[in-house]
């Protein structure tokens, strides 16, 4: 694959899944207690929390990097914080990471609430008369059978955080080896003459591992349909 | 001893019931909408009354008024639902030991092995809920509640999803967890044959209130006892197989009277109830001759209770027990039957149905 595509390239796309797997495995506890609390708990504030989520999907992207940049750059009010424990996230790929979590958020929370949703409260019921403490109900029941959902979720959240550009580029910039994922790599590529080869390099890369994710969900799903179905 | 009493209003309907269950099965009878799901799910901890007590011996689950309330996990309730409700992802190995680990150590456990033989659910273990007939996934429903070490086992019309066949193989089963397990048992039904044969207990509900509560014979055979209406009315009488004749018929002594039933499956000096329905019994004030009929009780009429419509029940008071016959008011008239007459009931040897003749002792 080194061979095919050139350092900058390759770096370019290595960068990518690491950004891309840290903002996917990073956010997954937190979107499956999301989906859980929206699917089942009654609470004041639940529709705001829902449009919370929500917003990224339907913001301008260039909006929410702004915002990012806002709130977590050095001297923004978490980021100023965070610089204090030595943790920057404005133009590193961390950032990036976390740009990429924010974006993909929406779909990862939407897919885990269907599947929660699906899941039959009465199984939990069962499990309670049958002495699980809430914990273990949501343990041993609602996680692995909403498992499918939460397995679809996490691909199709790594698969757009490999497409994130615009709230990346607004808050971590576009700087070599540090923020430069492959989107943000095409868009360079374009902006110089003789570029355009390179370019078409990496959307052939970005084609096959959207798509690759989509068939991978789509089998995942399947396969743990199957364990766990058949009700 | 499970002591009961709650209160609970949702939007017409209000419940306010109490009653006393003494060890062994005791069944809440009565039509849908009486209340019956709604005392066990409060007796799970899955509903919150508005006010009630409820305790198992020493073991407060409820006490609205000193403020206890268990959650559902720690009420060590072995819960039957009426649809199974077994674990999809699990195996019939891994539900059946689902509610083990959750159990306190010292827990007196059941044997495994021996709730798998007693169920017959033994060549299931490696198999999916998916991939059981439903008389299957009620006997493994059945052994996942009595092996989660439970002291109190509810069973939420446990039969009432499944067709007769079914019905026929799983009653079985309660008979013996009846018979042969120490822990007490709160069944719901709305079937009078199902109370006939597993009642130790009967509470009779209508409209969210206990109207009889009682040993299952006393309860039946009240003529003001109709909770599922008089159209189910019949009484349960207790026998002993005296012999198996080469016809046909099995002889009953019941009380010293003889009772022909068609061939029962139970051993000569083997215990038997026996629901006889009311619709079943012919009243004649004479003992009758020249009639097919081989079984004729005399008695005399304890109560005759008009119902709704061209009904009417009579209690007759026999060697055998209460009968109850459900004659017309025109053939109670004309036959002039008083409190304290002398009467015969008699009861065709083939109109008493096999799924209303109980297997095992009834305590």
């Amino acid at each position: 694959m080194t061979g095919w595509l050139g350092p900058e390239e390759w770096q370019a796309v290595a960068l990518s899944l690491q950004v891309s797997l840290w903002a996917t495995l990073v956010s997954l506890p937190l979107g499956i207690l999301v989906a859980y609390a929206l699917a089942r708990w009654r609470f004041p504030g639940r529709q705001v929390l829902n449009g919370l989520v929500h917003l990224p999907l339907i913001l301008p992207p260039v909006v929410t990097g702004y915002l990012l940049l806002l709130t977590f750059g050095t001297r923004g009010p978490v980021g100023s914080i965070l610089a204090d424990w030595g943790i920057v996230l404005a133009f590193r790929w961390t950032g990036a990471a976390l740009a990429a979590a924010i974006m993909a958020f929406p779909l990862m929370v939407r897919a885990i609430r269907l599947s929660i949703e699906a899941v039959d409260p009465k199984l939990e019921e069962a499990s309670a008369t049958l002495g699980a403490a809430p914990v273990w109900v949501f343990l041993t029941v609602t996680l692995p059978m909403a498992l499918p959902g939460i397995v679809a979720g996490a691909i199709l959240a790594f698969a757009k955080a490999m497409g994130e550009f615009g709230a990346t580029i607004t808050f971590v910039s576009n700087i070599p080896g540090q923020t430069r994922t492959v989107p943000s790599a095409i868009y360079a590529f374009l902006q110089v003459p003789g570029g355009e080869a390179s370019a078409m390099k990496l959307v052939i890369v970005s084609v096959v591992v959207a798509m690759g994710a989509l068939l991978l969900a789509e089998l995942v799903g399947r396969r743990v349909a199957a364990r766990v179905g058949g009700a | 001893m499970l002591e009961v009493s709650v209160r609970h209003a949702f939007g017409a309907f209000s419940l306010d019931a109490a009653f006393r269950a003494p060890p062994g099965l005791t069944v809440l009878f009565g039509r849908s909408g009486s209340g019956k799901t709604t005392i066990v799910n409060a007796v799970a901890g899955l509903l919150m009354p508005e006010a009630g007590r409820i305790a198992a011996g020493e073991w407060t689950l409820l006490d609205t008024d000193r403020g206890v309330a268990l959650p559902p996990h720690r009420r060590r309730l072995g819960y039957i639902f009426q649809e199974g409700r077994l674990f999809p992802h699990l195996t019939v190995r891994q539900n059946l030991s689902y509610g083990v680990r959750f159990a306190p150590r010292d827990a007196p456990r059941e044997d495994p092995r021996r709730v798998i033989d007693l169920l017959g659910i033994g060549h299931l273990l490696d198999r999916r809920p998916g991939a059981l007939s439903g008389g299957e996934k009620s006997r493994v429903a059945i052994g996942r509640a009595l092996l989660s070490t439970p002291r109190l086992i509810l069973a939420d019309e446990p039969l009432a999803a499944l067709d007769e066949a079914r019905k026929a193989e799983i009653l079985p089963y309660f008979e013996r967890l009846r018979d042969e397990v120490s822990i007490p048992i709160l069944y719901v039904s709305h079937s009078a044959s199902e109370v006939a044969r597993l009642a130790t207990t009967v509470v009779a509900l209508d409209a969210g209130r206990v109207i009889a509560q009682g040993p299952a014979a006393a309860v039946l055979g009240d003529p003001a006892v109709l909770p599922t209406g008089p159209r189910e009315a019949g009484a349960v009488l207790t026998a002993r197989v005296a012999r198996h004749h080469d016809d046909g018929l099995t002889e009953l002594d019941a009380g010293g009277l003889a009772l022909f039933l068609p061939r029962v499956a139970a051993d000569p000096g083997g215990t038997l109830r026996i629901r006889i329905a009311a619709h079943d019994v012919i009243l004649a004030r004479a003992r009758p001759e020249g009639l097919s009929a081989l079984n004729i009780l005399p008695g005399v009429i304890e109560d005759i209770r008009p119902g709704e419509g061209p009904g009417t029940i009579v209690a007759l008071d026999t060697a055998a027990g209460r009968v109850l016959a459900r004659i017309t008011r025109r053939s109670a008239a004309a036959l002039r039957l008083e409190t304290g007459a002398p009467a015969y009931a008699i009861i065709k040897a083939v109109s008493v149905a096999t799924s209303d003749i109980g297997g095992t002792a009834a305590r």
